[in-house]
């Protein structure tokens, strides 16, 4: 015992378990590489040597079963809804959703098109926004660090009120 | 050799099969018979003088004023170093024509992609079928009448009306 | 899912199975799916399934003006560009009539050369990961943000330019651009040897590639294979060297061909050697523009409204997955009246089911990225 007194106070902090537990999690964001067009190659040039993703905890997985951030690089087709749909439902919770792109956005400028999905969020619900085209690497940095923000509010320890005690004072 | 060159021999081969040479355009041109297109092709590719060794391109083109669709073939040759266009005029309502799959095994899947945005039925092909759109698909595309349907999959196909209004 | 059952010699049962590749996959090729039926390890047959990036460019081409459609040929085919943008504009100052500005032809040949080495570094570098190696990769990565930045000094944009315009291109190079670029290939040329070190020479590589899924020339005209597809055949085609357009008869350039060096002649190997020869003949290209580039405007008068006449051309142009076709049919008003875009990477994609027959499902990746298929220009 005698080693340890007064050699341990400038390493103790304390936080609530809420922000441990989130700041865990934020700090090793996996994600899932689906890119689908030009976005993709914005996406693999951001994690590449000079906008480092790695920095963050991002690494890319190419299986839905092991990520838990899904960054839908592209343009959207009818023909791939269904498999988007698949591939989202096959994400574990917590899961988050970066649209990233005008395509992804609403369709971008391919609403003129017969085939695209014009947006991403009419298959799954979307996280984050992240407008341009493509969106450059430090854009998509910003929009990372949103989804980061996004996770340290979340509460799972404390339930939040019922909504129908919020209902009586209306 | 000459565009002119080749519309002569082709013609000499092929009596009453070829006509409408247009040699004055950016590429010369003539008219094929639907029927006889793919013994032209055969000769156009297998002839020593024109030796046209690929189909660079197969395409359709929608007419509606003159109630034809065209389908154009563009033949290359690498050794002679001459190109020709050949065009096949079909009715719009019931558009058939043979299949090249016999000369240009390419046509596979030039054809399917004719088929699938433009309807036009190939006759004889292994495999015609939808390439780049789903295979419940309802209508072709390309052609200048197509009309967009409401909804797929359950993803309404609806856009902002500022949009709507830019659509010609 | 499976489907024939068959007996071995000793009575040991077997069975094929079906197994769904992609769309959704590791590799940056695109949303390819491929239907592989295998017995084990060894593929009866891989048909591809396309159709997931179809984003109707033809049918938009009927609907903006002849000015308004080039950034939608940027996304034709996002690694290369500035192809695309050429060939439409050729396409449309064929119809117009239209006399380029010289410099403009400079600037235009500049940067179409450094697209092709940003398109063949990203080729080379997903050929490695593919394969395995994911070193090389990076490496071609950090060149390519070089380049990337060169873009946006020309142009604005680091992936989809919208530079090349009717009449010429949209701004000029300024000389502290040409020295930048001047730069760059003093430190790019060296480099290339970097990857030959790294991936041409290593056993492991060659190994993998050599002998696998030749391609001969009959094939090669029956499937209408183009670009340095076609080249690794043996035949010497390129269409900056055969049907010459903008400046390029102009300029001295060695058009590299396979030779079966490490195999037989048209094999993966030989697709990748060829596109590193022709990284370093870019760079010889770029520095004799850079020298040759005259004074003047970079972008020739066209109307606000082009209304070219009635008529109809096919332009070819060297990409670099082969010979892009633009066939562009126009009927005197505002608006193209039909444009078909015919790419290399689409004829490459149906030798596919005809070369995997006896192939192992790794080899399958390795003719993939070796054909160097990209789905924007499958789908369009």
């Amino acid at each position: 015992m005698q080693p340890l007194i007064n050699s341990l106070p400038e390493t103790v902090f304390t936080t609530k378990v809420d922000d441990l537990l989130n700041w865990g999690r934020k700090s090793s964001q996996w994600y899932m590489l689906f890119g689908l067009a030009c976005c993709a190659i914005e996406l693999m040039q951001t994690g590449g040597p000079r906008a480092d993703l790695d920095r963050f905890g991002c690494v890319p997985r190419a299986t839905p079963r092991q990520s838990d951030l899904m960054i839908v690089a592209g343009t959207l087709t009818y023909k791939m809804a269904k498999r988007t749909k698949l591939l989202y439902d096959q994400m574990p919770d917590p899961k988050y959703v970066i649209s990233m792109g005008s395509c992804a956005n609403c369709g971008g400028l391919f609403q003129l098109a017969y085939s695209v999905c014009k947006g991403v969020d009419k298959i799954i619900p979307v996280d984050v926004y992240v407008p341009g085209c493509p969106p450059r690497p430090e854009a998509l940095t910003e929009g990372l660090l949103r989804i980061q923000e996004k996770m340290m509010r979340e509460r799972w320890l404390v339930k939040p009120a019922p909504a129908a005690a919020l209902r009586v004072g209306a | 050799m000459e565009a002119k060159e080749i519309y002569e021999r082709t013609e000499q081969k092929f009596p009453g099969k070829i006509s409408g040479f247009q040699g004055e355009v950016i590429d010369p041109n003539f008219r094929v018979e639907p029927q006889a297109i793919v013994e032209v092709c055969r000769y156009l590719r297998d002839d020593p003088e024109l030796s046209f060794e690929v189909l660079s391109d197969l395409t359709g083109l929608d007419l509606p004023k003159d109630n034809k669709l065209q389908v154009v073939y563009h033949l290359y040759s690498y050794s002679k170093r001459h190109q020709i266009v050949l065009k096949v005029d079909l009715p719009r309502d019931n558009p058939r024509v043979s299949t090249m799959e016999g000369v240009w095994k390419v046509a596979n899947w030039l054809e399917r992609e004719v088929f699938d945005l433009f309807g036009v039925v190939f006759d004889g092909h292994s495999d015609l079928r939808r390439i780049l759109l789903p295979e419940d698909w309802v209508g072709h595309p390309l052609r200048k009448d197509y009309v967009e349907q409401e909804e797929y999959d359950g993803i309404s196909t609806e856009r902002a009306p500022l949009v709507e209004k830019l659509l010609r | 899912m499976s489907e024939t059952v068959q007996s071995g010699g000793d009575g040991f049962h077997t069975e094929d199975m079906t197994i769904s590749m992609g769309p959704q996959h590791p590799s940056t090729h695109g949303v390819l799916r491929f239907i592989v039926k295998t017995d084990g390890e060894v593929m009866r047959e891989a048909i591809p399934d396309v159709g997931y990036l179809h984003r109707s460019i033809e049918k938009i081409g009927e609907k903006v003006t002849w000015h308004g459609y080039v950034p939608y040929t940027d996304r034709a085919d996002y690694l290369a560009a500035m192809f695309t943008n050429q060939a439409f504009c050729m396409a449309a100052e064929k119809l117009g009539a239209i006399e380029v500005a010289r410099r403009g032809e400079f600037c235009r040949v500049i940067a179409c050369e450094l697209n092709r080495i940003a398109s063949h570094l990203i080729s080379v570098g997903t050929f490695g990961q593919d394969i395995g190696a994911v070193t090389p990769f990076l490496h071609a990565l950090r060149e390519r943000e070089s380049i990337n930045d060169l873009m946006e000094e020309i142009c604005g944009a680091r992936l989809t330019y919208n530079y090349i315009r009717i009449g010429g291109v949209g701004y000029d190079i300024t000389p502290e651009t040409c020295e930048r670029i001047t730069r760059f290939l003093d430190h790019f040329e060296p480099i290339v040897d970097e990857y030959n070190r790294l991936l041409s020479y290593n056993k492991i590589f060659v190994e993998r590639l050599a002998d696998i899924a030749v391609i001969t020339l009959e094939d090669a005209y029956q499937y209408d294979i183009v670009g340095p597809n076609l080249r690794a055949c043996g035949l010497k085609w390129d269409i900056r060297r055969d049907i010459p357009y903008s400046i390029y008869p102009e300029l001295e350039f060695e058009v590299p061909v396979g030779t079966g060096e490490k195999g037989t002649l048209g094999d993966c190997y030989d697709r990748y050697m060829v596109r590193i020869r022709e990284m370093e003949e870019s760079c010889k290209i770029l520095r004799q523009c850079l020298e040759m580039m005259p004074k003047g405007p970079a972008i020739a008068k066209v109307a606000r409204k082009f209304k070219p006449p009635a008529g109809e051309v096919y332009v070819r142009v060297e990409a670099p997955r082969g010979d892009m076709g633009f066939y562009v049919v126009s009927d005197g008003s505002e608006y193209p009246y039909r444009v078909r875009i015919r790419t290399g990477s689409f004829t490459a994609m149906s030798i596919i089911d005809k070369l995997s027959r006896g192939l192992m499902v790794a080899d399958l990746i390795a003719l993939i990225a070796s054909l160097d298929v990209d789905a924007p220009e499958i789908d369009r």
